[in-house]
């Protein structure tokens, strides 16, 4: 790929952010991110926070592709809009390329968001349904200031030709009602790729698709990925997918990430009582599972208005430690270099 | 029939009139079930499958053109019943259904309580006290909180919502209970648990449950048998050691090497193509333009089956 196809449309780039943007450091790094929404009595009157993110941190590198796994309501949504720039950081900091996020004027936020593409979770809810899919692939370009009918007419066809959707003229004039599942879902990445980013957040991009296409649109981003030396954060709560797609696993519980690994070692060695329960309750195809019970952690993720105290996995921890686990926060203890877990059973 | 088989389904077919033309969603459906099994409904979205539990349950849309074939519940031909008579005495007397997105269908202003309740009231015509405490062994059997019964859906999580669905069903200690994509929302562990529910109420109560999912991991959690349809027909049906070990038709084994998975080190593979619309199906077998097997028959006729216990439709097998 020539170099200048990279760079999205360089008189844009604000040049300080481009200077920035050096190789050294890490793409995107998270120090002590906290996101809490305001609850509101009766519309006025403050009620307490939803904690969705509480203490949340890690470093990014370029090309790297991480999985963020966890079960709904573990705030992991609420990292990834954090990322995107969709909700304000309530203390802490997301920066990426050496520039913090929280404080860019609207021209630089802009600029942010051209670097960073959204795969969301479900293709046909993200497609407006009264555009064509050229309509769609040449807006974000439109709003980038890329207005020359040409160099759109090469993009459009250079992203069509990467999610494998030839030949492209077939599909340009169509709607999205008008493709499958699996073609939806590579328009919504090919749309994700149009400005060239460092960053796809792709936000469970084959739960809605049938078993059959998931392997094939993994696979896809999986190439991508490769080929772009893009960095992807998958945010899932399916553990099987995982091993096939990414290096790093960070599992999330309740605002927190509880363990961070690559992922060979998290299924080789999974130390968080957390981490067990999840990959103990992910069942392959198997008729033996007919012949015995999941164990399974007794009740339900807490509040995020009212965490437990110390380490909030505790109250459904078999292993829990009586006036440690109920009291103090666990800090991340290593395991091996790249390996950490917050778990005070590895003190 | 023998005397082993609770429900016999027989050459059904289920096609709907659209402004296209006649969509064949259920094409000559035939399977047994026996008494205490559970059985799996495997397919893609768009296959059929909830077709076929709505044919079976006679919950149909207004738009059907073509619904005909045979369904024996023990001895009851269930297909030539009025509706009237299905409704007094199949429907929910002895089978009912758990439907999709069961944990949204709740009805958001009464007590989920009372909603357990009703099918008891309705059906057997007992006092509200009675079906009430009926009712409450039902939460217990569930696994939902007997003080939760005074509570609205609003207020349980969707683990708990799907086990209310899932007691309305068993209120009325049907012999056969469906269940269309139970767990499909619901998280990894929730999905755990309600297996477990759903595998101590199968011998608890000894009843069989149709389970209908796309979902090929968590459906060997509860499967005795399975059934494999692809675009509007049954292409395999087989014990769950069969179907999930050495499956036969290409369908089934492609379906299968597609599922990613957690303990074997074995990289999933996709099906390329996609499934051939059901306006206008091919003639010969419907997986052939995507079957790696397919030879000049695949393209000309129909496979046949022999109907029974284990089937496959493919030319492979004769």
């Amino acid at each position: 790929m020539s170099v200048d196809s990279n760079v999205l449309n360089p008189q844009e780039a604000p040049a300080v952010q481009r200077a920035a943007g050096s190789q050294n450091g890490p793409l995107l790094s998270i120090n002590d991110l906290h996101v809490w929404y305001e609850l509101r009595k009766f519309g006025f009157g403050h009620a307490g926070y939803v904690k969705a993110v509480d203490g949340v941190a890690f470093d990014l590198e370029y090309g790297e592709s991480v999985a963020v796994v966890g079960e709904s309501g573990c705030g992991k949504s609420t990292l990834m809009k954090t990322i995107l720039g969709l909700v304000p950081v309530t203390s802490g900091e997301v920066i990426f390329e050496g520039a913090r996020l929280s404080g860019k004027n609207p021209r630089e936020l802009k600029w942010y968001r051209s670097q960073v593409g959204y795969v969301q979770q479900d293709p046909y809810g993200a497609l407006p349904p009264f555009m064509s899919v050229r309509h769609i692939l040449s807006e974000p370009m439109v709003i980038n200031g890329i207005k020359d009918r040409d160099k759109q007419r090469e993009r459009i066809q250079r992203a069509m030709e990467e999610v494998k959707m030839t030949p492209v003229e077939d599909f340009l004039a169509k709607f999205p009602h008008m493709l499958s599942g699996g073609q939806q879902q590579r328009v919504v990445i090919a749309r994700a790729m149009i400005l060239d980013p460092r960053l796809i957040v792709a936000d469970e991009p084959v739960s809605m698709l049938d078993a059959s296409v998931r392997v094939e649109i993994l696979r896809l981003l999986r190439g991508l990925q490769a080929s772009h030396n893009l960095a992807v954060i998958y945010i899932t709560h399916d553990l099987s997918t995982v091993r096939y797609f990414s290096e790093r696993i960070f599992v999330m519980y309740a605002g927190n990430l509880v363990e961070k690994s690559p992922v060979d070692e998290l299924l080789r060695d999974p130390r968080h009582p957390y981490t067990l329960a999840l990959l103990e309750a992910t069942p392959d195809p198997d008729p033996e599972n007919l012949l015995t019970f999941k164990k399974v952690p007794p009740g339900e993720p807490p509040s995020l208005i009212k965490p437990p105290p110390g380490c909030r996995f505790h109250p459904r921890c078999p292993h829990m430690i009586k006036d440690l686990c109920d009291a103090e926060v666990p800090p991340d203890f290593v395991i091996s270099p790249r390996h950490s877990v917050a778990c005070w059973l590895f003190k | 029939m023998p005397n082993d088989t609770l429900l016999r389904v027989e050459d059904l077919f289920l096609h709907f009139r659209t402004a296209k033309g006649s969509v064949q969603a259920v094409d000559g459906a035939s399977f047994d079930l026996g008494f205490n099994e559970a059985i799996v409904v495997l397919g893609e979205s768009g296959c059929g499958k909830t077709s076929l539990a709505k044919a079976i349950l006679r919950l149909l849309p207004r738009n059907v053109g073509t619904y005909q074939g045979k369904v024996y519940l023990e001895d009851v031909e269930t297909m030539a019943l009025r509706d009237e008579e299905f409704r007094e005495q199949i429907r929910w007397t002895k089978m009912s259904l758990v439907p999709q997105a069961a944990m949204n269908s709740l009805n958001p202003v009464l007590r989920v309580g009372d909603q357990v309740a009703e099918p008891m009231i309705v059906h057997y015509g007992v006092d509200k006290k009675e079906a009430l405490s009926q009712a409450e062994r039902m939460f217990a059997q569930v696994g939902v909180p007997v003080d939760f019964m005074h509570r609205y859906a609003f207020e349980l999580s969707g683990g708990m919502r799907q086990r209310v669905a899932l007691a309305m069903a068993l209120v009325t200690m049907p012999a056969l209970v469906v269940l269309d994509e139970p767990t499909s929302a619901l998280d990894v562990l929730t999905q755990a648990n309600i297996f477990n529910t759903l595998k101590r109420i199968k011998h608890d109560l000894q009843i069989s449950f149709i389970l209908i999912t796309h979902d090929i991991a968590t459906s060997s959690e509860l499967a005795d048998r399975v059934v494999v349809m692809y675009a509007g027909q049954i292409v395999e049906v087989g014990s769950s050691n069969q179907v999930f070990i050495s499956p036969l038709h290409p369908y089934s084994k492609k379906l299968l090497a597609s599922v990613p998975r957690l303990r074997a080190n074995q990289d999933p593979d996709f099906i390329i193509g996609q499934p051939p619309s059901l306006l206008d199906p091919p003639t010969g077998c419907r997986f052939a333009e995507r079957c790696p097997s397919r030879f000049d028959k695949c393209d000309q006729e129909p496979p046949t089956v022999q109907s029974g216990r284990s089937q496959v439709k493919c030319w492979l097998y004769g």
